[in-house]
């Protein structure tokens, strides 16, 4: 079951957004594998058949029951003035429309702090490195504070990405108090007259309270330096992972006060899904989306090209 | 989410009319829950349809314990062959093998392959005594054979150093010669993560599997793991033998119904479950933990099982019997039942199992409940044999005698008979009955913190 092969595109090749065109190197390769469930959208009533195989796709791609109900439901409001194709994409696209939400390095906050939290594995030092690249090419100078000291070499880690991209890297000893070591790099990004700071934190499943603690206390101890700080608490999720992705965001948010989502890893044949979902239950912007492990793989979020992506029939 | 399913299991258990089999019908809207609950632990749709199906039909016609609805028993069911599938042909690791034998790592980006490496390492080396050595075949991630070296030394294992620019190839073969010439006991081999539809990146596990050939070749899965289990597990074992699974991360609260897809699509074992990120944070995988919390029935399934194990089935039978040939339901009956409730560890601790009672079970006070329990069963105790059958001779100056011997006031004896009356009343309206049923009909007038008919508590 897929997303893909529910629909014959409509859309020109011109109006083929951005995303698509990175994301979908990834995904034509899960397309050309799957049987398109076909062109149930030939006829021009949702039938219950029709709502099963919509349910199955939304399904498969992790939208949670509520959502995909949700959903479901828009789509038969909405078929009623449009075409089915048109009912479900647009009901998707403005399910997710709200979070779309670019990051702003504020001008006249300096260093503008960026805090990176999630659970681990999802990918928060990779973004980290492309984040890097994407604030340089606006003309920003950046540092890093390897705020893991707790994984093995997770400082080593940071430090390549540094190294790519030429920016500088703080970081102690192996078993620091992250608090201190971002604190540190703040006041030495403050120094040297950084425009942005980027902090790397271990990852932490949000079940762990102590370690939910930790991130608590990075921000106390952050705001002695500067009040605001961190300016932008990023959420780093597995595009893999499944209804887990909405506890997340709901205890992160919560205790670290996120303020944006990146969804990594959706060059792989996950579905990313559960961006519905937390548009639905949650309203935390989405920045960007993690496409691969390179440092030019990180993309801005974009609902169209999103759904779009996710509905293409190759 | 545990308890909105055990909310929903809760009406569908309250349709069921007693039926001493599983049928189509009295099964349908449990099939869905079912359905729902796998869907919601991230079991992969495929798996859950194609497990449904294999369940359902399985049940069907199956007898049902007369303390059980067929809900119950559908779940019983489905709670068994999900033991069945993950844990059948359970097995220790694979060190059957001429030395050095050799593990082999595979999985997506981020799963937890090094930390596994270390842990198993550390697993082997204590529980096994064995020499391992450890290699990183990973050349792309940043620092990742440092990690491997850090983690090396925390578990005091054997670390072959390799570098970026070798092929990972080249690096394993060197590795195992090493390890041959330093007569270790195993060798294993990390490798990068990878995504399934990356085809060079899997033709280059492939081969270094090929120029290898590992006795293990291990699937590290996270257990947050949604949907795409499915699609990955079936990549994966189709470019790769795979001979075991280590489901990571498992520490989380995610449901962890990637453990079912990846053990349906690959047909290999679940070894270990990853508990934490230290490195003895390795636990040998127990199916029957991992089934109820993939169907977040934690609660159902215990209690059934407890039901099925501990109540007295022949005074159950007898009453089922009784009940059914429309005799009455006499305070007797109403002293097993409450004799049976106790024995199951009392009021509060049934209602703390019972769907939809979970939160309930902190307001009602289940000391108090115990002790009405006790009272009640005191005052049958005070009867006659002759006023227990025939609870309508009981008139006032028995009742006086009763409450005396007893130990309560008269209107205590009164409220006893008054939810008798009305409990034999809903018996005769059963076709089956039974402990099960008899506990459905007391939670069905929970609402108002009460059973229907039971005096309140004081
Ligand atoms: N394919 C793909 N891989 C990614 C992406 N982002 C990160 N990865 C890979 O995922 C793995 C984990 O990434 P990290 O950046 O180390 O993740 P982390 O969250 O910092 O991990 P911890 O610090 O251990 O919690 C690495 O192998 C990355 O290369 C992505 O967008 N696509
Ligand atoms: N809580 C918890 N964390 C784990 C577990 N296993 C691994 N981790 C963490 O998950 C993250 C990723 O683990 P790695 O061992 O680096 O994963 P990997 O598969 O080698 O990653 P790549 O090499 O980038 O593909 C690290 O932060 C580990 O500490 C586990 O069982 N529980
Ligand atoms: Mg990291
Ligand atoms: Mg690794």
């Amino acid at each position: 079951m897929s997303w893909f092969g529910l629909f014959k595109s409509k859309k020109t090749e011109t109006e083929k957004a951005s995303l698509s065109q990175r994301l979908g190197e990834g995904l034509a390769k899960t397309r050309a594998r799957m049987a398109g469930i076909g062109n149930i959208f030939k006829r021009d009533v949702i039938d219950e058949d029709t709502i099963e195989t919509l349910e199955d796709t939304l399904l498969s791609a992790d939208v949670s029951i509520p959502t995909c109900n949700v959903i479901i439901d828009g789509i038969k409001a909405r078929a009623k003035q449009s075409d089915p194709q048109t009912a479900f994409r647009d009901t998707l696209i403005d399910l997710i429309q709200p979070l779309k939400s670019d990051l702003t390095v504020t001008e006249g906050i300096k260093p503008y702090v960026i805090l990176v939290v999630g659970v681990n594995g999802s990918g928060k030092t990779t973004t980290i490195g492309k984040l890097t690249k994407k604030l340089q090419q606006e003309g920003k100078r950046v540092m890093l504070a390897a705020g893991d000291t707790f994984r093995a070499a997770a400082s080593e880690q940071l430090a390549t990405w540094g190294e790519r991209n030429n920016v500088p890297v703080i970081r102690q000893a192996p078993g620091a108090d992250p608090a201190a070591v971002i604190f540190d790099a703040y006041q030495s990004a403050q120094a040297r007259g950084s425009d942005v700071l980027i902090a790397d934190t271990a990852g932490r499943l949000q079940n762990q309270s102590g370690l939910m603690d930790e991130l608590a206390k990075i921000r106390r101890v952050l705001g002695k330096a500067e009040a605001d700080a961190p300016h932008e608490t990023l959420l780093v999720i597995d595009g893999t992972t499944g209804q887990n992705a909405l506890q997340q965001a709901k205890l992160f948010k919560d205790i670290a006060h996120v303020t944006g989502v990146v969804v990594t890893k959706l060059d792989g044949s996950a579905r990313g899904g559960m961006i519905f979902t937390l548009a639905h239950e949650l309203a935390i912007p989405v920045r960007f989306i993690g496409v691969g492990e390179s440092v030019d793989d990180l993309q801005l979020f974009d609902p169209d090209a999103f759904v779009d992506t996710l509905l293409d029939d190759n | 989410m545990f308890g909105n399913l055990s909310d929903r299991l809760q009406s569908t258990f309250k349709n069921l009319s007693g039926q001493g089999r599983i049928t189509e019908t009295n099964i349908q809207a449990t099939v869905r829950e079912v359905r729902m609950a796998l869907l919601e632990a991230d079991v992969a749709l495929p798996v859950v349809k194609q497990f449904t199906e294999q369940v359902r039909e399985r049940a069907l016609g199956a007898e049902v314990l007369s303390a059980l609805s067929p809900a119950q028993a559908f779940i019983k069911v489905v709670n068994d062959a999900l033991v069945d599938i993950m844990g059948g042909e359970r097995r220790e690791i694979n060190l059957r093998a001429a030395p050095p034998v050799v593990i082999l790592m595979a999985g997506l980006q981020g799963a937890g392959k090094t930390t596994t490496v270390g842990k198993l390492g550390r697993f082997l080396t204590g529980q096994h005594k064995k020499k391992v050595m450890v290699v990183s075949a990973d050349v792309y991630r940043p620092a990742a054979i440092d990690q491997l070296e850090t983690v090396a030394t925390q578990a005091g294992l054997t670390f072959f150093p390799s570098n970026t620019s070798q092929k990972p190839v080249d690096i394993a073969k060197a590795a195992i010669a090493e390890a041959k010439r330093k007569l270790m006991d195993v060798v294993i081999v990390d490798t990068a993560g990878r995504l399934a539809i990356d085809d060079a990146m899997m033709d280059e596990i492939k081969a270094l599997h090929a120029a290898i050939n590992p006795t293990e070749t291990l699937f590290v899965v996270d257990a947050m793991t949604g949907q795409d289990a499915a699609n990955t597990a079936k990549a994966f074992s189709e470019a790769l033998p795979l001979t075991g699974v280590v489901l990571s991360k498992a520490d989380g609260d995610s449901r962890g119904g990637a453990a079912l897809s990846v053990r349906m699509i690959t047909g290999a074992p679940i070894l270990f479950a990853g508990m934490g990120e230290k490195l003895d944070a390795l636990e040998v995988f127990h199916p029957d933990r991992m089934a109820s919390r993939i169907l977040g029935m934690g609660d159902v399934v215990s209690l059934v099982e407890q039901v099925t194990r501990d109540v007295d089935m022949a005074k159950a039978e007898k009453l089922a019997k009784k009940v059914k040939k429309g005799k009455k339901f006499d305070l007797e009956d109403l002293r097993d039942q409450m004799l049976q409730m106790q024995s199951l560890g009392g009021v509060g601790s049934l209602m703390g199992k019972l769907p939809g009672m979970g939160q309930m079970a902190g307001q009602v006070d289940s000391a108090k409940g115990d002790k009405e329990v006790n009272r009640m069963v005191a005052i049958i105790n005070s009867m006659t044999p002759q006023e227990r059958k025939f609870p309508d001779i009981i008139k006032a100056s028995r009742k006086k005698r009763i409450a005396k011997g007893s130990g309560v006031e008269i209107q205590d004896v009164n409220r006893l008979l008054k939810q008798h009356q009305q409990m034999a009343k809903m018996m005769k309206k059963m076709a089956g009955g039974g402990m099960a049923k008899m506990m459905q009909m007391m939670k069905g007038g929970m609402a108002g913190g009460m059973p229907p008919g039971m005096p309140p508590f004081r």
